[in-house]
């Protein structure tokens, strides 16, 4: 398990690999979002955390499909399919190398961009924790929605369609958890329930991949 | 004698053919008398003029739409346990129909939201769970419509209403923590207290039996299609492969 998540790191990196591109997609969707609201502060300030949540949702979304379709191509899919490692520990293992190559690069970038939305100063480490926290629900549950797809052609469009519903109440606690923390509230609450996702979505999300792996190499 | 006999597709189509008609009359008699009845023969509210009447299109539809995903969920089921084709197809053939309810209940509380809330549109806990569940019904036809392999799509599908009835629950919950409402409570709950008075009440329910009927007869006519959509697939696999050409 160990050397598949270590694999597809590698792979990730690797020219070609694309792991820049869900980076770059974030810091320009946080660039243009003042060029269509204005450069008011107050108003970036209100919804720069909703903005960086949003970017970072579809910053991930971006590079799902990515996820077991190279491997369903060249043939590998079915080859980790009947290896003694179980289906489940794969697809945990390729949301985990999706959270790596995404998710945590996601979280510590959202920082330095935070500026750039004028961010309130106290909103800094609740971003950067609950980023943290809800990242890894997004790539599980990225995981099955590309499980899902895995064996059509043009599946991208119809991942988003699939997964982003799947997203809302990731989005609804995470940016939540953001918006408390910088007007000074008490933002126990959301984090808590973005950890119970988070959570739940590990516990559930490993099996449900694998099993509509299943189906779909069958 | 069980249930499970209609699981086979042509004692379903059988048992159906005469029943069909009596549901879709069934339907429009209730529909024509709650309506007529809702819109013609009931005081008009004293706070809300004669708007009042849109409650008889728009809580029946809004209940319909959250009652076809919840069959949609235990048909699915059903396929995923004991693999009767029949309840994949009538899942398949009820998410159209749930898509239409929930767009009409979304219009027609438009069209009430605008004289009473002053707006088409707020992001209400309840209108926005609607729209999340419009969103959920699309990316399921969008995913039937996807795979051209019948058994897997039906597999997918089903795993699909699954985990979304999940996040479509909990969508639920967390917009109701995002944002305090303008939308009223339940208008219709067991306990009597907050109901809506009786005068509207009494045809609101045969505008509900209404909806209900309508309901059942769309998706028993749907399903119908679909089997003999399936049968003519079969049937042209068939003849591909002894090389007769239909």
């Amino acid at each position: 398990m160990k050397a598949l998540v270590l694999r597809d790191l590698r792979l990730a990196v690797r020219a070609g690999g694309g792991f820049g591109l869900g980076l770059a997609f974030f810091l320009i969707v946080v660039v243009l979002v003042p060029f269509g609201v204005g450069p008011e502060a107050d108003i970036l300030r209100r919804i720069a955390p909703g903005i960086l949540w949003v970017a970072a949702l579809l910053a991930a979304l971006l590079s799902l499909d990515r996820i077991f379709a190279l491997d369903f191509e060249d043939g590998s899919l079915p080859l980790l399919a009947t290896s003694p490692l179980p289906l489940e520990a794969v697809a945990l293992a390729k949301a985990a190398a999706h959270w790596v190559t995404t998710g945590l690069p996601l979280t510590l970038v959202a920082v330095p961009l935070g500026v750039l939305l004028n961010l309130a100063p106290e909103a800094y480490a609740w971003l950067l924790a609950a980023l943290a926290l809800g990242t890894p629900a997004l790539s599980l549950i990225g995981t099955f929605g590309a499980a899902l797809t895995v064996g059509l052609r043009r599946g991208g469009l119809l991942l988003s369609l699939l997964v982003l519903p799947l997203y809302v109440p990731t989005l609804i606690f995470g940016a939540e958890a953001v918006r408390r923390g910088g007007e000074g509230l008490a933002a126990t609450v959301p984090m808590l329930m973005l950890g119970g996702i988070t959570a739940g979505t590990l516990a559930v999300m490993p099996f449900a991949a694998a099993l509509v792996l299943r189906i779909n190499l069958r | 004698m069980s249930i499970w006999e209609y699981a086979n597709p042509k004692k379903f189509v059988e048992s159906t053919t005469p029943i069909l008609p009596w549901l879709f009359a069934l339907a429009g008699l209730s529909l024509v008398v709650g309506l007529v009845w809702g819109f013609f023969f009931t005081p008009d509210d004293f706070r809300q003029g004669s708007t009042v009447k849109i409650i008889y299109l728009h809580v029946p539809s809004a209940l319909m739409a959250i009652n076809a995903w919840l069959m949609m969920l235990v048909t699915s089921l059903i396929w995923l346990v004991r693999r009767h084709h029949v309840s994949a197809l009538a899942a398949k053939a009820a998410a159209p129909v749930g898509i239409t309810m929930t767009l009409i209940a979304l219009a027609t509380g438009a069209i009430w939201g605008q004289p009473m809330w002053g707006t088409y549109w707020a992001w209400d806990p309840r209108l926005t769970s609607f729209l999340i569940l419009f969103l959920f019904y699309l990316g399921y036809v969008a995913l039937w419509e996807a795979i051209s392999d019948p058994d897997t799509a039906a597999d997918l599908t089903s795993v699909l209403c699954i985990v979304g009835s999940v996040f479509a629950l909990l969508s639920r919950y967390a917009v109701n923590f995002w944002n305090q409402g303008l939308h009223q409570g339940a208008s219709l709950s067991l306990d009597k207290e907050e109901n809506v008075a009786d005068v509207f009440y009494q045809p609101l329910l045969v505008c509900i039996a209404g909806f209900v009927l309508l309901f059942l007869a769309l998706v028993v006519l749907r399903t119908r299609t679909e089997i003999r959509l399936r049968r003519i697939r079969a049937l042209e696999m068939r003849a591909r492969r002894t090389g007769v050409s239909a």
